[in-house]
């Protein structure tokens, strides 16, 4: 009988493969240099439908590192950046390598909520700080606080907690439909807008969910209460621009007034919208348009440097890489103490942000300005000019935490439509 | 024929020297690189037995995933919200996941070729759809995280990756080799028949529908088992790993290795994984380089890569698939993948 070298040759060439790779991999595990440089490793889906999304984050955090030459408290940066597709799963693989291989001393980024819930005990076990610049589940600085993560984002009810206020005393509101993605940060915004704006006196009279992969909003659109005051939309990305056009379609523009959730108007979409946009009303912790020094210089590089308007996702990471690099500097560039650099991270107040003075509450949440925003038509170009500014807002807005705590997250069943 | 099957004697080198690298290396390697290998026995048994439907009994499923994804939420749920013991909790899984295939079962054992296809996809959906939207228990989105971590829920007295591995290993060892003594019984061969020719198996006397049945619920109970493992893995579960990009991924797995081996899905999943997870860290366009992966394959290596040089030795392509040898392997995935 003869051999048939052919499979000897595939057989023996896969064997080679894996070898080479583990050993190669090995010998570049091997030997760490003392105050060599400061390794962070950043997660962001670079595939998959919200590739542009994690790009903008990317983005901002390239145009801070590059502002600060890739050094901080003398020490070289480097940054390691991983693609997580927006799969919990991959997101965890990639954290391991980060952590396990090439042993960052830091690491930010990530997208979903879905993958920050899976992180955070993976986070806590290792002991890495991590920066959260976009994840904004509510509970990850609620009722399930990871003492490692560090959200320098938001909560989803964050910024909807004063405009629930807002829409009640200054837009005068007193009827509300809500129509949302369903998921988590569907749920948790549309929550604390519904929780405000209904203790004020308002009454949200129907809650419309749509699944996320939603194509078209016929369905829905058609179900919508036409005697109400207002009609509160969250969506983002696809899903925002094919809203927008089927709202003024069905001849609901300029009948009902149009408010929603920052990320419905974000500059993530809206150089893609038209005249459909203007005049809609969202709150959210940064705008593009945003009038201040900091944010003029921030969106002006910004611009220059990647031929588009910041979008709240690009400042996230420039925000983020701010406050990362004021810790690294505060604990003395001395990164290997873990410990001691997630304290500094807690202590810092981080200045010049585009969106902002910020600081952490005891949460581990940034205590930050929440703007009212308007899309209007400048130059020739969408914005998001700010009309309302609250300053100081915490997660928990008026509200004491504890008593805060001990109410259930918002979720597709709570606050329920009360009967009208 | 059975002397035939059991492959010459170079084979079993190759897979001595497999066996012998994936004991002796991990305490070598850097803990990122032994929960990759982790990753990749724990792939390599869902790919197996997918491949018994796929390879051996010609039935491409679509839905495999599906079943994964519910022992693994199984698990999930018994151990955070009902804080289950570990043997509760592995019982539970894996009875969750084969019941749920006998259930299947009875739906899709009487179609065949790209109806199968179409009913385990829209399967494998609903269970996907289960996950995303039934939130009060499988948290939605989110999904559900805080399951404690194997070593610890199951009282080991060691700590770590490293004892992760071993035990992912002697579940590896242990299901490959039930999985080879079921493809190499009497009932083995009978699926192959099935797969070669079943109107020719049936006018024999055998009951095509029963073993396709018992097949689709085996392969169920094996990725059932797969599925427990991912969940004390990963320490939390999503609905991402149900849907249809999970099951077509692993569909890969088993055509890129080689479809009626049980060899080849293990050398397919370790390729996948291992692309994935370099290449990502290399360039930004590293699904180019899967892709490109992917079309050499199939132009070079229809079979699969474990079935190269099959072609050859064995039957001429052309032959009329009634004359084909029963031992000839990588058919059915070549004709239906």
């Amino acid at each position: 009988m003869t051999w048939p070298m052919r499979r000897w040759r595939s057989a023996s060439a896969w064997l080679a493969i894996v070898l080479l790779v583990v050993g190669g991999t090995l010998a570049l595990g091997q030997g760490s240099p003392d105050r060599g440089p400061i390794r962070i490793g950043f997660l962001t889906p670079l595939s998959g439908g919200l590739a542009q999304n994690g790009r903008d984050i990317l983005n901002g955090f390239l145009l801070y590192l590059e502002e600060i030459g890739y050094t901080a408290a003398g020490r070289r940066i480097e940054l390691i950046v991983e693609d997580d597709e927006g799969i919990p799963a991959v997101g965890l693989t990639k954290a391991r390598k980060l952590v396990e291989r090439d042993r960052v001393h830091l690491m930010a980024g990530t997208l979903l909520s879905s993958s920050g819930y899976a992180l955070a005990p993976y986070i806590d076990a290792m002991k890495i700080p991590m920066v959260y610049p976009v994840v904004s589940a509510d509970d990850l600085t609620q009722r399930r606080r990871s003492p490692w993560i560090v959200r320098t984002g938001w909560t989803g009810s964050q910024p909807n907690h004063p405009f629930g206020e807002y829409a009640y005393h200054t837009l005068k509101l007193r009827r509300v439909a809500t129509i949302a993605l369903d998921y988590a940060f569907g749920w948790e915004s549309v929550g604390g807008f519904q929780r405000t704006f209904e203790a004020e006196g308002g009454t949200v009279v129907q809650k419309l969910w749509t699944p996320v992969s939603v194509h078209d909003f016929a369905p829905y659109l058609a179900q919508v209460d036409r005697d109400v005051d207002a009609v509160y939309a969250l969506f983002l990305g696809r899903n925002a621009l094919q809203f927008m056009r089927q709202y003024q379609e069905y001849g609901l523009k300029g009948k009902v007034m149009l408010i929603g959730a920052g990320t419905t108007t974000d500059e993530h979409v809206l150089p893609a919208m038209g005249d459909e946009a203007v005049g809609v009303i969202t709150a959210l912790h940064y705008s593009g348009a945003l009038d201040t020094p900091d944010n003029r210089k921030f969106a002006a590089a910004y611009r220059a440097k990647y031929k588009k308007v910041p979008s709240y996702y690009a400042e996230s990471m420039y925000a983020g890489g701010r406050w990362a690099v004021a810790a690294i500097e505060a604990a003395g560039g001395n990164v290997e103490d873990a410990a001691g650099l997630l304290a500094a991270f807690r202590r810092v107040k981080p200045t010049g942000l585009p969106r902002g003075p910020v600081e952490l509450d005891e949460y581990g949440n940034p205590i930050e300005s929440i703007y009212i925003r308007k899309v209007e038509r400048v130059n020739g170009e969408l914005q998001n000019t700010v009309i309302e500014t609250f300053p100081r807002v915490s997660q928990f807005w008026k509200f004491d935490p504890a008593a805060y705590l001990k109410q259930p997250l918002y979720s597709r069943r709570y606050a329920p439509v009360r009967a009208n | 024929m059975a002397a035939r099957d059991a492959g010459p004697r170079w084979k079993l080198y190759v897979l001595l020297a497999g066996v012998v690298f994936l004991v002796v290396t991990p305490p070598f390697l850097n803990s990122y690189w032994v929960g990759l290998l982790t990753e990749i026995l724990i792939f390599a048994v869902l790919a197996m037995s997918l491949d018994i439907l796929l390879g051996y009994t010609g039935l491409p499923s679509l839905g495999h995933a599906g079943i994964f994804g519910v022992a693994a939420y199984a698990v999930a749920v018994l151990s955070t919200t009902y804080n289950a013991g570990f043997w509760a909790c592995v019982a539970g899984g894996v009875l969750a996941g084969t019941l749920l295939s006998a259930a299947f079962g009875l739906l899709v054992s009487h179609v065949r070729d790209v109806y199968f296809l179409m009913i385990t996809l829209a399967l494998g959906m609903v269970l996907w759809g289960l996950g995303y939207r039934w939130i009060p228990v499988t948290g939605g989105d989110n999904g559900i995280s805080g399951i404690p971590s194997l070593e610890a829920h199951a009282g080991l007295p060691f700590r770590g990756p490293m004892s992760f591995y071993y035990v992912a290993f002697a579940i590896f060892l242990a299901c490959g080799a039930l999985m080879a003594v079921l493809v190499r019984s009497p009932f083995g061969f009978t699926l192959r028949g099935i797969r070669e020719n079943e109107a020719r198996m049936k006018s024999l006397g055998f009951n095509t529908w029963l073993h396709c049945y018992i097949s689709y619920v085996a392969a169920g109970a094996f990725a059932s088992v797969a599925g427990v493992m991912w969940a004390y893995y990963n320490g939390f579960v999503s609905p991402t790993y149900l849907d249809l990009t999970a099951s077509s991924e692993l569909f890969l797995m088993v055509t890129l290795g080689g479809p009626g081996t049980l060899v080849g899905p293990v050398f397919g999943a370790g390729a996948i994984v291992l692309l994935k997870n370099v290449m990502s860290g290399l360039t930004e366009r590293w699904l180019f380089i899967l892709g490109a992966v992917y079309i050499v394959t199939i132009l070079a290596a229809p079979q699969g890569l474990w079935n190269l040089g099959r072609r050859r030795s064995g039957a001429s392509p052309g032959a009329p698939p009634g004359d084909a040898p029963a031992t000839r392997p990588g058919v059915a995935g070549e004709v239906r993948a």
